[in-house]
Protein backbone atom coordinates (compact mmCIF):
# COMPACT_ATOMS: atom_id res chain seq x y z
CA UNK A 1 0.00 0.00 0.00
CA UNK A 2 1.47 3.22 -1.25
CA UNK A 3 -0.66 5.45 0.81
CA UNK A 4 -2.93 7.85 0.12
CA UNK A 5 -1.80 9.90 -2.26
CA UNK A 6 -4.58 12.85 -2.09
CA UNK A 7 -2.52 14.77 -5.02
CA UNK A 8 -2.75 11.70 -7.61
CA UNK A 9 -6.41 11.54 -6.89
CA UNK A 10 -7.44 14.40 -7.67
CA UNK A 11 -4.92 14.99 -10.64
CA UNK A 12 -6.59 11.89 -12.38
CA UNK A 13 -9.55 13.35 -11.58
CA UNK A 14 -9.06 16.31 -13.47
CA UNK A 15 -7.32 15.13 -16.00
CA UNK A 16 -10.36 12.71 -16.85
CA UNK A 17 -12.88 15.88 -16.62
CA UNK A 18 -10.30 17.77 -19.20
CA UNK A 19 -9.97 14.85 -21.55
CA UNK A 20 -13.89 13.60 -21.53
CA UNK A 21 -14.64 17.10 -22.14
CA UNK A 22 -11.93 17.16 -25.16
CA UNK A 23 -13.53 14.08 -26.37
CA UNK A 24 -17.16 15.35 -26.35
CA UNK A 25 -15.89 17.90 -28.72
CA UNK A 26 -14.51 15.90 -31.01
CA UNK A 27 -17.23 13.25 -30.86
CA UNK A 28 -20.46 15.17 -31.00
CA UNK A 29 -22.19 16.16 -34.04
CA UNK A 30 -24.02 19.29 -32.20
CA UNK A 31 -22.17 22.81 -32.19
CA UNK A 32 -24.06 22.95 -28.32
CA UNK A 33 -22.96 19.77 -27.16
CA UNK A 34 -19.50 20.68 -28.59
CA UNK A 35 -19.71 24.25 -26.90
CA UNK A 36 -20.47 22.33 -23.36
CA UNK A 37 -17.41 19.52 -24.47
CA UNK A 38 -14.92 22.84 -24.62
CA UNK A 39 -16.28 24.20 -21.24
CA UNK A 40 -16.08 20.96 -19.33
CA UNK A 41 -12.61 20.84 -20.65
CA UNK A 42 -11.50 24.33 -20.30
CA UNK A 43 -12.74 23.50 -16.06
CA UNK A 44 -10.93 20.43 -15.74
CA UNK A 45 -7.88 22.32 -17.03
CA UNK A 46 -8.55 24.91 -14.77
CA UNK A 47 -8.38 22.31 -11.81
CA UNK A 48 -5.65 20.88 -13.08
CA UNK A 49 -3.70 24.71 -13.04
CA UNK A 50 -5.16 24.69 -9.36
CA UNK A 51 -3.55 21.64 -8.25
CA UNK A 52 -0.10 22.80 -10.22
CA UNK A 53 -0.07 25.40 -7.71
CA UNK A 54 -0.69 27.70 -10.71
CA UNK A 55 -4.05 29.58 -8.51
CA UNK A 56 -3.73 32.81 -10.73
CA UNK A 57 -3.86 31.54 -13.80
CA UNK A 58 -6.38 28.78 -12.91
CA UNK A 59 -8.60 31.44 -11.49
CA UNK A 60 -7.36 33.69 -14.88
CA UNK A 61 -8.58 30.47 -16.96
CA UNK A 62 -12.19 30.05 -14.98
CA UNK A 63 -12.25 33.93 -15.52
CA UNK A 64 -11.34 34.52 -19.38
CA UNK A 65 -11.54 31.06 -21.09
CA UNK A 66 -14.81 29.85 -19.52
CA UNK A 67 -16.53 33.71 -18.18
CA UNK A 68 -15.36 35.09 -21.86
CA UNK A 69 -14.40 32.87 -24.35
CA UNK A 70 -16.79 30.40 -24.28
CA UNK A 71 -19.12 32.92 -23.68
CA UNK A 72 -18.12 34.56 -26.71
CA UNK A 73 -18.12 31.39 -28.59
CA UNK A 74 -22.13 30.67 -27.03
CA UNK A 75 -22.74 33.69 -28.70
CA UNK A 76 -21.46 32.64 -31.94
CA UNK A 77 -23.33 29.75 -32.00
CA UNK A 78 -26.89 31.49 -31.03
CA UNK A 79 -25.98 34.26 -33.99
CA UNK A 80 -25.39 31.71 -36.76
CA UNK A 81 -27.32 28.70 -36.03
CA UNK A 82 -30.51 28.82 -38.00
CA UNK A 83 -32.11 25.93 -36.10
CA UNK A 84 -31.68 25.26 -32.78
CA UNK A 85 -29.44 22.07 -32.62
CA UNK A 86 -26.90 22.04 -35.53
CA UNK A 87 -26.03 19.47 -37.06
CA UNK A 88 -22.87 18.98 -38.32
CA UNK A 89 -22.13 16.19 -40.87
CA UNK A 90 -18.88 15.13 -41.51
CA UNK A 91 -17.43 12.69 -44.24
CA UNK A 92 -15.41 9.42 -44.63
CA UNK A 93 -12.65 11.05 -46.32
CA UNK A 94 -12.52 14.35 -43.58
CA UNK A 95 -12.22 11.06 -41.25
CA UNK A 96 -9.26 9.26 -42.96
CA UNK A 97 -7.62 13.03 -43.42
CA UNK A 98 -7.86 13.54 -39.43
CA UNK A 99 -6.69 9.94 -38.18
CA UNK A 100 -3.73 10.29 -40.96
CA UNK A 101 -2.67 13.34 -39.32
CA UNK A 102 -3.87 12.65 -35.97
CA UNK A 103 -2.04 9.01 -35.61
CA UNK A 104 1.52 10.39 -36.45
CA UNK A 105 1.55 13.08 -34.60
CA UNK A 106 0.46 11.18 -31.17
CA UNK A 107 3.26 9.12 -31.64
CA UNK A 108 5.66 12.09 -32.08
CA UNK A 109 4.17 13.56 -29.23
CA UNK A 110 4.29 10.59 -26.60
CA UNK A 111 7.87 10.04 -27.80
CA UNK A 112 8.81 13.56 -27.13
CA UNK A 113 7.22 13.58 -24.11
CA UNK A 114 8.82 10.22 -22.77
CA UNK A 115 12.44 11.16 -23.82
CA UNK A 116 11.83 14.57 -21.21
CA UNK A 117 14.90 13.59 -18.96
CA UNK A 118 13.72 13.72 -15.29
CA UNK A 119 11.63 11.11 -15.86
CA UNK A 120 14.30 8.56 -16.79
CA UNK A 121 16.59 10.55 -14.00
CA UNK A 122 18.37 12.09 -16.08
CA UNK A 123 20.49 15.06 -16.01
CA UNK A 124 19.35 18.27 -16.74
CA UNK A 125 20.31 20.38 -19.60
CA UNK A 126 19.81 23.68 -18.08
CA UNK A 127 22.35 24.65 -15.29
CA UNK A 128 20.40 23.88 -12.07
CA UNK A 129 21.19 21.51 -9.81
CA UNK A 130 19.33 19.73 -7.35
CA UNK A 131 20.57 21.95 -4.45
CA UNK A 132 19.36 24.58 -5.55
CA UNK A 133 16.33 23.77 -7.17
CA UNK A 134 15.00 22.32 -3.58
CA UNK A 135 15.20 25.82 -2.28
CA UNK A 136 13.53 27.54 -4.67
CA UNK A 137 10.97 24.64 -6.03
CA UNK A 138 9.06 24.63 -2.20
CA UNK A 139 8.43 28.24 -2.70
CA UNK A 140 4.95 28.59 -4.22
CA UNK A 141 4.49 31.40 -6.77
CA UNK A 142 3.09 34.41 -5.89
CA UNK A 143 0.65 37.17 -7.18
CA UNK A 144 2.77 39.49 -5.97
CA UNK A 145 5.94 37.95 -8.67
CA UNK A 146 3.53 37.65 -11.50
CA UNK A 147 2.35 41.70 -10.59
CA UNK A 148 6.06 42.62 -10.10
CA UNK A 149 7.21 40.24 -13.17
CA UNK A 150 4.37 42.20 -15.59
CA UNK A 151 5.88 45.38 -14.23
CA UNK A 152 9.03 45.01 -14.84
CA UNK A 153 10.98 43.61 -11.87
CA UNK A 154 11.56 40.04 -11.90
CA UNK A 155 12.28 37.70 -9.16
CA UNK A 156 15.59 36.22 -9.11
CA UNK A 157 14.61 32.99 -8.45
CA UNK A 158 17.93 30.93 -9.70
CA UNK A 159 20.15 31.41 -6.88
CA UNK A 160 18.38 31.73 -3.85
CA UNK A 161 15.34 31.12 -1.46
CA UNK A 162 14.80 34.60 -0.94
CA UNK A 163 12.58 36.61 -3.45
CA UNK A 164 15.03 39.17 -4.25
CA UNK A 165 13.60 41.52 -7.26
CA UNK A 166 15.90 43.78 -8.73
CA UNK A 167 15.69 46.40 -11.84
CA UNK A 168 16.51 44.81 -15.56
CA UNK A 169 15.86 43.52 -18.48
CA UNK A 170 14.30 40.34 -17.24
CA UNK A 171 10.93 41.95 -16.59
CA UNK A 172 7.75 42.00 -18.75
CA UNK A 173 6.99 45.40 -19.05
CA UNK A 174 7.29 45.62 -23.02
CA UNK A 175 5.37 42.25 -24.01
CA UNK A 176 2.45 43.76 -21.25
CA UNK A 177 2.12 46.87 -23.13
CA UNK A 178 2.04 45.38 -26.54
CA UNK A 179 -0.28 43.12 -25.39
CA UNK A 180 -2.64 46.07 -23.94
CA UNK A 181 -2.12 47.99 -27.35
CA UNK A 182 -2.94 44.35 -29.35
CA UNK A 183 -6.22 44.51 -27.17
CA UNK A 184 -7.10 48.11 -27.87
CA UNK A 185 -6.92 47.05 -31.65
CA UNK A 186 -8.95 43.88 -31.26
CA UNK A 187 -11.52 45.76 -29.48
CA UNK A 188 -11.44 48.47 -32.33
CA UNK A 189 -11.14 45.37 -35.31
CA UNK A 190 -13.60 43.14 -33.74
CA UNK A 191 -16.58 46.02 -33.38
CA UNK A 192 -15.72 47.15 -37.09
CA UNK A 193 -16.13 43.91 -38.08
CA UNK A 194 -19.17 42.63 -36.77
CA UNK A 195 -21.09 45.66 -37.63
CA UNK A 196 -24.34 45.28 -38.93
CA UNK A 197 -24.33 44.86 -42.73
CA UNK A 198 -21.74 44.46 -45.37
CA UNK A 199 -18.78 47.04 -46.33
CA UNK A 200 -20.11 49.50 -49.28
CA UNK A 201 -16.83 48.51 -51.15
CA UNK A 202 -17.51 44.43 -50.74
CA UNK A 203 -20.94 45.07 -51.51
CA UNK A 204 -20.72 47.08 -54.42
CA UNK A 205 -18.17 45.13 -55.91
CA UNK A 206 -19.66 41.42 -54.99
CA UNK A 207 -23.57 42.50 -54.95
CA UNK A 208 -25.19 40.26 -56.88
CA UNK A 209 -23.75 37.27 -54.83
CA UNK A 210 -24.64 38.92 -51.74
CA UNK A 211 -28.10 39.06 -52.99
CA UNK A 212 -28.34 35.63 -53.80
CA UNK A 213 -26.18 34.23 -50.89
CA UNK A 214 -28.60 36.08 -47.96
CA UNK A 215 -29.95 34.62 -44.94
CA UNK A 216 -32.94 33.38 -46.32
CA UNK A 217 -31.23 31.09 -48.57
CA UNK A 218 -30.52 27.59 -48.34
CA UNK A 219 -27.51 25.54 -48.77
CA UNK B 1 4.34 5.25 -12.64
CA UNK B 2 0.43 6.87 -10.88
CA UNK B 3 1.51 7.96 -7.91
CA UNK B 4 4.02 11.25 -7.82
CA UNK B 5 2.24 13.24 -10.34
CA UNK B 6 5.76 14.67 -12.18
CA UNK B 7 5.50 16.87 -14.92
CA UNK B 8 4.76 14.17 -17.85
CA UNK B 9 1.22 13.67 -16.89
CA UNK B 10 0.86 16.81 -17.42
CA UNK B 11 2.50 16.51 -20.85
CA UNK B 12 0.07 13.43 -21.24
CA UNK B 13 -3.18 15.98 -20.65
CA UNK B 14 -1.72 17.93 -22.90
CA UNK B 15 -1.08 15.80 -25.79
CA UNK B 16 -4.99 14.36 -25.09
CA UNK B 17 -6.27 18.11 -25.58
CA UNK B 18 -4.24 18.92 -28.79
CA UNK B 19 -4.55 15.80 -30.71
CA UNK B 20 -8.40 16.35 -30.09
CA UNK B 21 -7.96 19.80 -30.66
CA UNK B 22 -6.69 18.81 -34.53
CA UNK B 23 -9.17 16.18 -35.19
CA UNK B 24 -11.53 18.95 -34.46
CA UNK B 25 -10.18 21.53 -36.57
CA UNK B 26 -10.14 18.82 -39.28
CA UNK B 27 -13.40 17.64 -39.53
CA UNK B 28 -15.59 20.10 -38.63
CA UNK B 29 -16.62 22.19 -40.97
CA UNK B 30 -18.62 24.53 -38.91
CA UNK B 31 -16.77 27.61 -38.07
CA UNK B 32 -17.72 27.74 -34.72
CA UNK B 33 -16.54 24.46 -34.13
CA UNK B 34 -13.14 25.38 -35.65
CA UNK B 35 -12.30 27.98 -33.01
CA UNK B 36 -13.55 25.61 -30.30
CA UNK B 37 -10.91 23.29 -31.79
CA UNK B 38 -7.90 26.12 -32.09
CA UNK B 39 -9.38 27.12 -28.26
CA UNK B 40 -8.11 23.08 -26.96
CA UNK B 41 -4.94 23.25 -29.21
CA UNK B 42 -4.47 26.76 -26.80
CA UNK B 43 -5.02 25.17 -23.76
CA UNK B 44 -3.05 21.73 -24.72
CA UNK B 45 0.10 24.37 -25.11
CA UNK B 46 -0.82 26.00 -21.76
CA UNK B 47 -0.89 22.78 -19.39
CA UNK B 48 2.31 22.71 -20.80
CA UNK B 49 3.48 25.98 -19.93
CA UNK B 50 2.44 25.79 -15.95
CA UNK B 51 3.28 22.03 -15.84
CA UNK B 52 7.19 22.50 -16.45
CA UNK B 53 6.48 26.36 -14.59
CA UNK B 54 4.97 24.60 -11.41
CA UNK B 55 7.06 24.53 -8.33
CA UNK B 56 4.85 21.47 -6.80
CA UNK B 57 5.09 19.40 -9.41
CA UNK B 58 9.18 18.93 -10.10
CA UNK B 59 10.67 16.88 -6.71
CA UNK B 60 13.92 17.96 -6.71
CA UNK B 61 15.98 16.86 -10.09
CA UNK B 62 15.32 19.63 -12.25
CA UNK B 63 14.46 22.94 -10.91
CA UNK B 64 11.02 24.39 -12.45
CA UNK B 65 10.95 27.49 -14.90
CA UNK B 66 8.89 29.05 -12.23
CA UNK B 67 7.90 32.64 -13.47
CA UNK B 68 8.34 32.49 -17.10
CA UNK B 69 5.87 29.64 -17.70
CA UNK B 70 3.07 30.84 -15.78
CA UNK B 71 3.60 34.52 -17.57
CA UNK B 72 3.43 33.20 -20.77
CA UNK B 73 0.49 31.20 -20.36
CA UNK B 74 -1.31 34.13 -18.86
CA UNK B 75 -0.38 35.94 -22.11
CA UNK B 76 -1.94 33.03 -24.43
CA UNK B 77 -5.17 33.63 -22.41
CA UNK B 78 -4.99 36.90 -23.32
CA UNK B 79 -4.45 36.34 -26.92
CA UNK B 80 -6.92 34.01 -27.07
CA UNK B 81 -9.05 35.86 -25.43
CA UNK B 82 -8.42 38.43 -28.70
CA UNK B 83 -8.59 35.52 -31.46
CA UNK B 84 -11.99 34.39 -30.41
CA UNK B 85 -13.36 38.17 -30.03
CA UNK B 86 -11.59 38.73 -33.96
CA UNK B 87 -12.74 35.56 -34.97
CA UNK B 88 -16.17 35.44 -33.88
CA UNK B 89 -16.45 39.25 -36.05
CA UNK B 90 -15.20 37.07 -38.70
CA UNK B 91 -17.82 34.68 -38.42
CA UNK B 92 -20.71 37.17 -38.35
CA UNK B 93 -19.67 38.69 -41.46
CA UNK B 94 -18.56 35.20 -42.72
CA UNK B 95 -22.87 34.49 -42.04
CA UNK B 96 -24.06 37.62 -43.02
CA UNK B 97 -22.10 37.46 -46.46
CA UNK B 98 -22.65 33.70 -47.35
CA UNK B 99 -25.66 33.00 -45.18
CA UNK B 100 -24.39 29.88 -43.45
CA UNK B 101 -21.14 28.87 -41.57
CA UNK B 102 -19.85 26.22 -43.59
CA UNK B 103 -16.21 26.97 -44.51
CA UNK B 104 -16.39 25.07 -47.40
CA UNK B 105 -18.93 27.57 -48.90
CA UNK B 106 -16.05 30.60 -48.53
CA UNK B 107 -14.78 30.10 -52.18
CA UNK B 108 -15.10 33.27 -53.88
CA UNK B 109 -11.52 33.51 -54.25
CA UNK B 110 -10.69 30.28 -55.80
CA UNK B 111 -10.23 30.94 -59.45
Amino acid sequence: MMGFDAMAIFFWLFAVVACAGALIVVVSRNIVRAAVGLIVSLFGVALLFFLAGAEFLGAMQLMIYVGGTVVLLAFGVMLTARTLFLRMSTTADQWLVAILLALPLTVILIQAALSYSPFHGGQPSIERTAEKSSATSVRPITITELGMALLGFRENGQNSEAVTLFRGNQGYLLPFELISVHLLVVLIGAAYLARRGVPKTMASSDAASVSDLGPGSTD
Amino acid sequence: MFSPISPIHYLFVGIVLFVTGLICLVTKRNIIAILIGVELILNAANINLVAFSSPVLFTGQVAPLRLDGQIFALFVMILAAAEAAVALAIALHFYSRFGTVDVDRGDSLKG
